[in-house]
């Protein structure tokens, strides 16, 4: 498993379009993308129980990528978020 | 008359008839079903016909509002088949033996309460997604036709709150404006007016009357006023500020994408005055060429504590490739005299505009500075970055702001983060001794922008915060305009160019004195670029300029 920590810098947070972009950008790879807030955690291709986790600017999550493409699914997932989040 | 008042949140004047939408109603049935894998096909079908529209309509969003608009759409796509979703639907389905329709109701319910309980208003917002998502299916479900504006006529449309594919589908010949009784200012049907140009109005609550229907009524999205059977003196105000509205606009259809040249031939750059990169698309709209003034504090106000580097590099790294390659001067840091931040502990002072202020506090606290200097030249990648100091009043103070420049640059470098090497670094032009030795600075810079308010503040020794001074703070008074006539001459001896970014760039008393004296560069507020641009396009500097200049500079005492 991969994982890294992302704090977020948009300043309405994972809202509905880039939640949706993600799941979309997610369903490329084979693996399980799982993003975790505190306790909680979500599957990311969940889009409503993702926007429902109600992650805003600043909060730091951790994303877990599992599965045979982690190694490559983990980098470009991490410079989606860099990039749109 | 009945004056109403709501939260405007897409501007302009429209005047017409009331008329209430008329919503297409999914009685939604509920009974027990003996084949739940019929059911469940049922369901599918729906599913699979309401993604087919979405697209659908995705596709005409993207022709009338653009893809981010679209986007919209393609998100309740997958809303409609969110995994989650679709297993609440499936459960109440196969375990509790509901069909299509009442399941489909029940999960709507739950998950729009899901966002309706959030904290936040954005996500809470997002219930109005769930239910219209659901309301399509279930209107595929039940075979309900679809609501609309049923009037001979264009209408004010008013409404509970308009679902966005409601909003996309309604026939736009027909609509001058929208007022709903709920939403917020990031609910779509304000997103959308804004885009497509329609005044809006909302959080009316139950204000709107079925008795109205049909009665004349006037928005204003600009202050949020609605006023119904408006007496004759309210009537005549709005109309004017509906004609100038038209004037604008009409404005615009005439001179986007024409160029600022005057008759003769001189050109000048029209660029604008902004405060944070949400303003950049008010900038595009009105086809200005380019931000001569980005105000970094937003970034230092609305944080609680020092802004980090990541977070400036992304607020900057936003306004440039939404720029797409125009020209952006990003001011640094102008804090003290009339804004005060807490964290920053500034001592209190007697005299805050002559006190630590802008690049004196830059220069002496030196690490607040390399942030944002950092942050600045790592976003010069994305796009055409000028980097500008306020406050200047000394050659040495630019020096050692030029040094932290090429400190950044060689870390940058040797830290292997890309930069562009050629950004320009100039310095606002708002005091009189950066006025006055403006020659020897402009052999330290790659140009001036100046700041007309401090400058006439300082130059008069008018305080601009106090209302008492009215008529001794004129920053038509020669000694400013002469000021800016040296700082001109003093420029082009040396090469470089020279902007005004203070309100006074938008006077059009002035355009003919500003081209006359050679100005290379006005920076305004995005809704006077286009006067401008039609002013200096009227102007013919051959035949204005020797008068201008013998007013400016000759000894005759007229009033002034």
């Amino acid at each position: 498993m991969k994982s890294f920590e992302y704090t977020i810098t948009d300043p309405v947070g994972i809202h509905a379009r880039p939640a949706g972009v993600l799941v979309k950008e997610i369903k490329k790879y084979a693996s399980t993308v799982t993003v975790n807030k505190g306790e909680k955690s979500v599957n990311a291709l969940k889009l409503m129980a993702l926007m429902g986790m109600g992650i805003k600017q600043g909060d730091t999550i951790r994303v877990d990528v599992e599965g045979a493409d982690e190694e490559n699914a983990a980098a470009e997932i991490e410079a989606f978020f860099k990039a749109n989040l | 008359m009945i004056t109403i008042q709501g939260k405007g949140v897409s501007t302009g004047v429209a005047l017409g008839p009331l008329y209430f939408y008329q919503r297409a109603k999914n009685i939604v049935s509920r009974y027990e079903v003996t084949d739940t894998d019929a059911e469940w096909a049922r369901f599918k079908a729906a599913q699979e016909k309401a993604i087919a529209e979405l697209g659908e309509l995705a596709e005409k969003a993207r022709a009338e509002a653009g893809d981010e608009a679209a986007m919209l759409f393609e998100t309740h796509q997958m809303m409609a088949e969110d995994l989650d979703y679709e297993e609440s639907i499936q459960n109440a389905i196969n375990e509790n033996k509901l069909n299509a329709e009442a399941a489909v109701s029940d999960t709507a319910a739950q998950f729009a309460e899901m966002f309706a309980s959030m904290d936040d208003a954005y996500f809470r917002a997002r219930a109005a997604d769930v239910k219209d998502v659901s309301g399509r299916i279930l209107g595929i479900l039940t075979g309900a036709v679809a609501g609309g504006v049923d009037s001979p006529v264009p209408v004010i449309l008013a409404a509970d709150d308009l679902a966005p594919s409601e909003t996309v589908q309604l026939d736009k010949s027909k609509i001058l404006g929208f007022i709903t009784e709920g939403g917020s200012g990031s609910s779509h049907t304000a997103i959308l007016a804004r885009t497509m140009g329609i005044p809006a109005i909302i959080g009316v609550g139950d204000a709107m009357k079925p008795e109205m229907a049909g009665h004349e009524v006037i928005i204003d999205g600009s202050n949020g006023n609605i006023l119904v059977d408006a007496d004759e003196a309210a009537r005549v105000k709005m109309l004017k500020k509906m004609e100038e509205q038209k004037k604008m606009q009409a404005l615009l259809d005439e001179l986007k994408g024409k160029p600022n040249v005057t008759k003769d031939g001189q050109s000048v750059r029209i660029y604008c005055n902004i405060g944070s990169p949400d303003d950049v698309q008010a900038v595009l709209k009105n086809d200005a060429g380019g931000v001569g003034l980005f105000r970094s504090e937003f970034l230092y106000l609305n944080c609680d504590d020092y802004p980090d580097e990541d977070y400036q590099f992304e607020a900057y790294k936003k306004a440039l490739s939404d720029m797409g390659g125009r020209e952006v001067v990003i001011r640094t840091l102008d804090i003290g005299a009339d804004k005060q931040i807490a964290y920053f502990n500034l001592p209190k002072e007697e005299n805050p505009a002559l006190g630590n202020r802008a690049l004196r506090i830059c220069l002496n606290r030196p690490e607040i500075f390399h942030t944002q200097i950092r942050a600045l030249y790592r976003a010069s990648a994305f796009g055409k970055l000028s980097i500008m100091f306020p406050m200047v009043t000394s050659v040495w103070e630019v020096r050692e702001a030029k040094k932290m420049c090429e400190r950044v640059k060689k870390e940058l470098h040797d830290e292997g983060i890309p930069f562009d090497n050629d950004v320009e670094v100039g310095i606002m032009i708002e005091t009189p001794a950066a006025a006055i030795i403006s020659d020897r600075l402009a052999k330290e810079v790659d140009f001036f922008s100046c700041g007309t308010n401090d400058l006439t503040q300082y130059t008069l020794a008018c305080d601009r915060q106090n209302n008492d001074l009215g008529r001794f703070f004129n920053p038509h008074h020669p000694a400013v305009l002469r000021l800016l006539k040296t700082v001109c001459d003093n420029a082009h001896k040396n090469g470089i160019w020279v902007g005004i970014c203070g309100e006074l760039g938008a006077d059009l008393a002035l355009t003919e004195t500003f081209l006359s004296i050679g100005i290379d560069e006005l920076s305004v507020s995005p809704r006077s670029v286009l006067p401008l641009r039609q002013k200096v396009r009227e102007t013919d500097v051959r035949v204005v300029r020797e008068k201008v200049l013998a007013d400016l500079m000759g000894d005759a005492n007229n009033e002034i």
